[in-house]
């Protein structure tokens, strides 16, 4: 089990989310646990709240996961996901406000440091344009 | 009003039916305002309802809701899967098989809420609200050809839209843009109201394509009634001041 918040990716395209991990790879290693997913159930552009717990599941750390997202249905998707999630799991998941790409790899790096929830999701959201 | 297994088979039945039926329309209405998938992902949805009917049906009123609301959450793959999975899934949670007009509407304005907060949206905003909340109001007042009523309402707020300026949704990105397009969430929305009207009132449907033109035609109606109802009082205060 990771010592490490974990980090999920949900993107509209599985490609952009593919891609996005590998990004984060390449920057933090396997230090953080890392989910992915993208792509409607049908396999189409959008996504999916069954991926996304599973993206959740393959992330999961007992210090809790953070979930950075593209557009609209990502963000709706994912807040969904959190809700179907066992109870003792729902509090300790976050989606942040950031730019997906941007986003995962400045929060993973804080996570890979070995930060709080909080504050990956305040690194990941201090890339939001105000 | 008692919903038993058979009025909840015929209720997903036709209101899955009619979405299926409407998907083309949905996608060319999202196409011109948002990313042109409504129609696939409310089709794969409720075509996944449509599969379980047999099985949802069966379970009491409030457990069916849950488990639609449960499918499109898992089925959609596009933010109307949370919303409209909400809605069902909050409906389910206060409704019994025995359901009067007073405890339907507490259980929508509640789903209602939930959508709401589930969108973080509101009335104004060109979505789907815009339409369910008339459908509401409509709702609570109840009175004589409820049903007509409701369909009336939906159909009329969804026009309504046309002119509103989306805040939420891939809409809001165009801005201004978005003026002058029916909300495809609103359309939807006041299809599914148009459905569930017609299942209540055990409407019989042949061929679905039919209907899609007899709601224009319906709607034509229903405009034509309210001028000449209009005509009329203009015309009985006119003489009540003679």
């Amino acid at each position: 089990m990771s010592e490490n918040v974990g980090i999920v990716i949900v993107s509209h395209s599985a490609d952009v989310a593919r891609g996005t991990a590998l990004m984060v790879e390449q920057m933090v290693g396997r230090e953080v646990p890392l989910g992915w997913c993208g792509g409607d159930p049908d396999g189409g552009l959008g996504t999916s709240v069954e991926a996304i717990m599973k993206a959740i599941d393959q992330a999961w750390s007992e210090r809790g996961v953070a979930i950075l997202v593209d557009l609209g249905g990502a963000e709706t998707n994912s807040e969904m996901a959190i809700e179907m999630l066992p109870e003792s799991r729902r509090g300790r998941v976050v989606v942040c406000n950031a730019p997906v790409v941007e986003g995962a790899v400045m929060a993973a790096t804080e996570a890979a440091s070995g930060a709080t929830l909080e504050a990956v999701r305040r690194t990941a959201e201090e890339l939001t344009p105000v | 009003m008692m919903i038993d297994q058979g009025a909840r088979k015929r209720l997903i039945e036709t209101v899955a039916q009619r979405v299926i039926a409407s998907a083309d329309e949905l996608t060319d209405l999202d196409r011109a305002i948002g990313d042109g998938d409504h129609g696939s992902n409310m089709r794969r949805g409720f075509e996944a309802v449509l599969a379980a009917a047999d099985e949802l049906s069966g379970r009491e009123f409030g457990q069916c809701l849950k488990g639609i609301g449960t499918t499109l959450v898992m089925k959609v793959g596009g933010a109307s899967g949370p919303l409209y999975g909400t809605l069902f899934m909050a409906l389910g949670k206060s409704l019994a098989d025995e359901v009067t007009r007073e405890q339907a509407a507490e259980a929508f304005a509640a789903a209602l809420d939930a959508v709401k907060a589930r969108g973080k949206s509101d009335v104004g905003q060109k979505t789907m609200l815009d339409v369910l909340f008339p459908v509401l109001g409509v709702l609570r007042e109840g009175g004589a050809e409820l049903g007509a009523r409701l369909k009336a309402a939906a159909s009329a707020a969804a026009q309504d839209t046309i002119p509103m300026r989306a805040i939420r949704g891939r809409a809001s990105f165009l801005g201004e843009r978005s003026i002058g397009h029916m909300d495809p969430g609103a359309r939807s929305s006041a299809l599914i109201v148009e459905a569930v009207v017609d299942a209540m009132e055990g409407f019989a449907m042949k061929d679905l394509k039919d209907l899609v033109v007899k709601d224009s035609v319906v709607n034509d109606l229903v405009v034509k009634d309210r001028e000449v109802k209009d005509r009329e009082v203009k015309d009985r205060e006119v003489k009540d001041l003679a």
